[in-house]
C-alpha cells in the first residue's frame, strides 16, 4: 500500500509542477514525470507477490503465481503514446522559442481574455 | 452488420497514411479523395442507424471468441448512442472537409491537413465504436494528438501557443483517464464495459470505484471543457483552422468528453445521486459562466468557443437531471425527456455550432481579420455567408422554426416537471445572453455601416458556400426530430442504451 501511495505522490509532484513552473521545458518534464508515476501504478497493479513471468516454458506446467501481464501491455501501450505527446509537445516548445525567444510562459502572452 | 464497426476506424485511418505518402505526388488527390471517403462513411452510418433499432452491435477483432465469458481481444460495440454519435461525426466530418477543398488553399502541405483530419476522425470514431476501457484511451489520445497538431497547424505565434496551452491541460486530462481506468481495472480485474458494469454492479461501493469515478469526472471534464476546467477551449478552438474549429467545437469535445462521460456514469458506474448532482452543477456553471464570458469578446472564433461552453453545458445539466431522476427513482418518463432533451440538443449544437465557425471561416478567409470591429455591412456583399449565419444565430438562440427552439425547449419542459424550477428559469435566462450574443455577432457582422478596412466584393468559393447552404438546411430539417416518428427512428434507441443499464 505504501508503494501506492508514493505513486499518488509522484504524480501530485508532477502535477504540482505542471501548475507552478513557467519554463515550458519544466512544463514538459513535470508531465512526464505524472505520465511514469502511472507508468509504476499500472506495473505494481500487476505484481503478484511471489509471482513469475506469464509465460508457459513447458507444455502444461503452468507456474502456481504469474504477475498479471495485462497492464504490462497496456502500459508499453501508454508508453508509446506518452512518446508522441512529449515529442508533439517539444515540437511545439522550439517552435515557440523561435517565435519568441524566450522559454518563459509570461513572456508567451499573445492570447489573453 | 457487425462486421462493419472496424471499417468506421480502419478507413480513415488507412487514408491518414495514403493521404500522407500520395498527397505530395497526386495534386487534389487528397482535397477530392477524402470528403468522398467521409460522405461514404456518413451514409454507411445513417444505414447503420436505419436497420439498428434497438439492439446492441458486438464484434471480436480477429475473432477472439470470449474464454469463460471473459472477452479476451478486442471488442468493438454499437448500441444506439454510440451510432447516433457516429452519424454526427461522419456528417460533419464530410461537410467540414468539403469546405476544406477551397480553404486550405491558404495554407501550405494540405496533404498533411487532410491527414490529421482523418487520424482525428478515425480516433473519435473509435471511442463511439469500442467496448472496451483501455482501447478507449488509446482512440481518445488518437483523436486528442490529432487535434493538438491540427490547432498549431498555421505555425502562426498564437496558434503555437494556444496549442501548447490545450496539450498541456489536454495531457493532464487524459492522465486523470488513464488513471482512473488503472484503478477501474485494479478495483474489478477486467477492462471490458459490460463485465465491469456487472461486477461493480453486484458488490457493494468500495471506495476504489468512487475514487476512480472522481479522476475519471475530472479529466472528462477537461476533455469536454467544462467550467472550472475550461481555460483551454476559447484558446484551441479559435485559433485553430475553420473547418477543424467546427469539427473540434461541434464533434469533438462532444466524443471524447460527454459521450465518453454518459457512457462512464450512465452504463458503467452504478449511478449515484451524488455524482449526479456534481455533473448537474457542473453543467448549470458552465452554461451561465460560458454565456457571460462569450458577451465581452470580440473575436468571432473567441466569442463562438465560449458560446460552446455554454451550449455544452445545456446538455451536461439536462443528462444530470435524467440521471439525478435515476437515481431518486423518480419518474422515468421524465427522465427520458430530460435525457433525450440533452441528447438531441448535443445532436442540433454540432449542426449549428459547426455552421457557425463555417461562417467565422468565410469571414476570415475573405476579410483575414476576426475582429468585429472592424467589419460591417457585409449582408449585400456575402449574401450565403449572411443568411446562412442568420439561421445558425437564430438556431443556437432558439428561434422556433429551427432545431435549437426544439431542444432548449424540451430541456426546459423536463427541468420544470423534475421540479428543478430554478434551473428552468437559469436555461430561459441564459437562452436570453444567447440570444443577445448573436444579435451582436449579426449587428456588428453583417449589418450596420460597412468598414473602411475589411471589405469584399465577392462571397466564397462554391464547395465553401455550398457546405454552409447545406449545413442551415440541416438545422431546419433537424426539428422534425421533435415528431414522435423521426425521435423513435432516431434519438430514441440512444436515449435507451443510456437508460436501460441505469434502470
Amino acid at each position: 500500500m505504501v508503494l501506492f501511495i508514493m505513486c499518488f505522490i509522484l504524480f501530485l509532484v508532477g502535477l504540482y509542477g505542471v501548475i507552478t513552473r513557467r519554463n515550458l521545458i519544466k512544463i514538459i518534464i513535470a508531465l512526464s514525470i505524472m505520465e511514469y508515476s502511472l507508468n509504476l501504478f499500472f506495473i505494481l497493479i500487476g505484481y503478484r507477490k511471489g509471482g513469475e513471468i506469464p509465460i508457459l516454458k513447458d507444455a502444461g506446467a503452468v507456474p502456481p503465481v504469474v504477475v498479471d501481464p495485462l497492464p504490462q501491455a497496456m502500459i508499453l501501450t501508454a508508453i508509446v503514446i506518452g512518446l508522441a505527446t512529449t515529442a508533439l509537445l517539444l515540437a511545439i516548445a522550439i517552435r515557440l522559442y523561435r517565435k519568441y525567444k524566450t522559454f518563459d510562459v509570461s513572456g508567451i502572452n499573445a492570447l489573453k481574455g | 452488420m457487425e462486421a462493419l464497426l472496424p471499417l468506421f476506424v480502419v478507413i480513415p485511418l488507412g487514408f491518414a497514411f495514403i493521404t500522407a505518402l500520395l498527397g505530395r505526388y497526386i495534386p487534389l488527390f487528397h482535397r477530392i479523395a477524402i470528403p468522398l471517403v467521409f460522405l461514404f462513411l456518413s451514409v454507411l452510418s445513417v444505414w447503420m442507424m436505419a436497420n439498428l433499432r434497438e439492439t446492441v452491435l458486438n464484434y471480436m477483432v480477429g475473432g477472439w471468441e470470449p474464454v469463460n465469458g471473459i472477452p479476451v481481444g478486442i471488442h468493438l460495440s454499437a448500441d444506439g448512442f454510440s451510432v447516433l454519435l457516429l452519424v454526427i461525426i461522419n456528417s460533419l466530418a464530410f461537410l467540414s472537409a468539403f469546405y476544406s477543398y477551397a480553404y486550405i488553399e491558404q495554407y501550405t502541405s494540405g496533404q498533411y491537413f487532410y491527414a490529421l483530419f482523418c487520424l482525428m476522425v478515425a480516433g473519435m470514431n473509435g471511442v463511439a465504436v469500442t467496448g472496451d476501457i483501455f482501447n478507449l484511451y488509446v482512440f481518445l489520445e488518437i483523436a486528442a494528438i490529432a487535434s493538438y497538431a491540427l490547432v498549431a497547424f498555421g505555425i502562426k505565434k498564437e496558434e503555437l501557443e494556444a496549442s501548447f496551452k490545450y496539450q498541456v491541460l489536454g495531457g493532464i486530462g487524459s492522465l486523470f483517464i488513464l488513471f482512473g481506468i488503472g484503478v477501474l481495472y485494479w478495483a474489478t480485474g477486467t477492462l471490458n464495459m459490460a463485465d465491469i458494469h456487472k461486477i461493480i454492479g453486484s458488490t457493494a461501493v468500495s471506495p476504489g470505484i468512487v475514487f476512480a469515478g472522481v479522476l475519471l469526472l475530472a479529466g472528462f471534464g477537461i476533455k469536454s471543457a467544462m467550467v472550472p476546467f475550461h481555460s483551454w477551449l476559447p484558446d484551441a478552438h479559435s485559433s485553430a483552422p475553420s473547418p477543424i474549429s467546427a469539427m473540434l467545437s461541434g464533434v469533438l469535445i462532444k466524443s471524447i468528453g460527454i459521450y465518453c462521460l454518459l457512457r462512464f456514469f450512465f452504463n458503467i458506474f452504478t449511478a449515484s445521486s451524488q455524482v449526479a448532482y456534481v455533473i448537474t452543477t457542473l453543467g448549470v456553471a458552465s452554461m451561465v459562466i460560458g454565456a457571460f464570458l462569450a458577451i465581452y469578446q470580440w473575436d468571432i472564433k473567441r466569442l463562438l468557443a465560449y458560446s460552446s461552453i455554454s451550449q455544452i453545458g445545456y446538455v451536461v445539466m439536462s443528462a444530470g437531471i435524467g440521471l439525478i431522476l435515476l437515481c431518486n427513482h423518480g419518474d422515468i418518463h421524465v427522465a427520458a425527456l430530460a435525457i433525450f432533451g440533452g441528447i438531441y440538443h448535443l445532436m442540433n449544437h454540432a449542426f449549428f455550432k459547426g455552421l457557425l465557425f463555417l461562417n467565422a471561416g468565410s469571414l476570415e478567409y475573405r476579410l483575414k481579420t476576426r475582429n468585429l470591429l472592424k467589419m460591417g455591412g457585409l449582408a449585400s456583399s456575402m449574401p450565403v455567408t449572411s443568411s446562412t449565419s442568420l439561421v445558425a444565430s437564430m438556431a443556437i438562440a432558439g428561434i422556433p422554426p429551427f432545431n435549437g427552439f426544439f431542444s432548449k425547449l424540451v430541456i426546459i419542459v423536463a427541468a420544470v416537471k423534475s421540479g428543478f424550477y430554478g434551473l428552468a428559469i437559469i436555461a430561459v435566462i441564459v437562452s436570453i445572453i444567447t440570444l443577445s450574443l448573436f444579435l451582436k455577432f449579426q449587428r456588428y457582422a453583417f449589418y450596420g455601416k460597412p468598414s473602411e478596412s475589411a471589405t469584399t466584393e465577392k462571397d466564397v468559393p462554391f464547395s465553401m458556400e455550398g457546405t454552409m447552404i447545406l449545413l442551415a438546411v440541416c438545422c431546419l430539417l433537424l426539428s422534425l426530430l421533435i415528431f414522435p416518428f423521426f425521435r423513435n427512428l432516431i434519438l430514441m434507441p440512444a436515449v435507451h442504451a443510456l437508460m436501460n443499464a441505469t434502470i
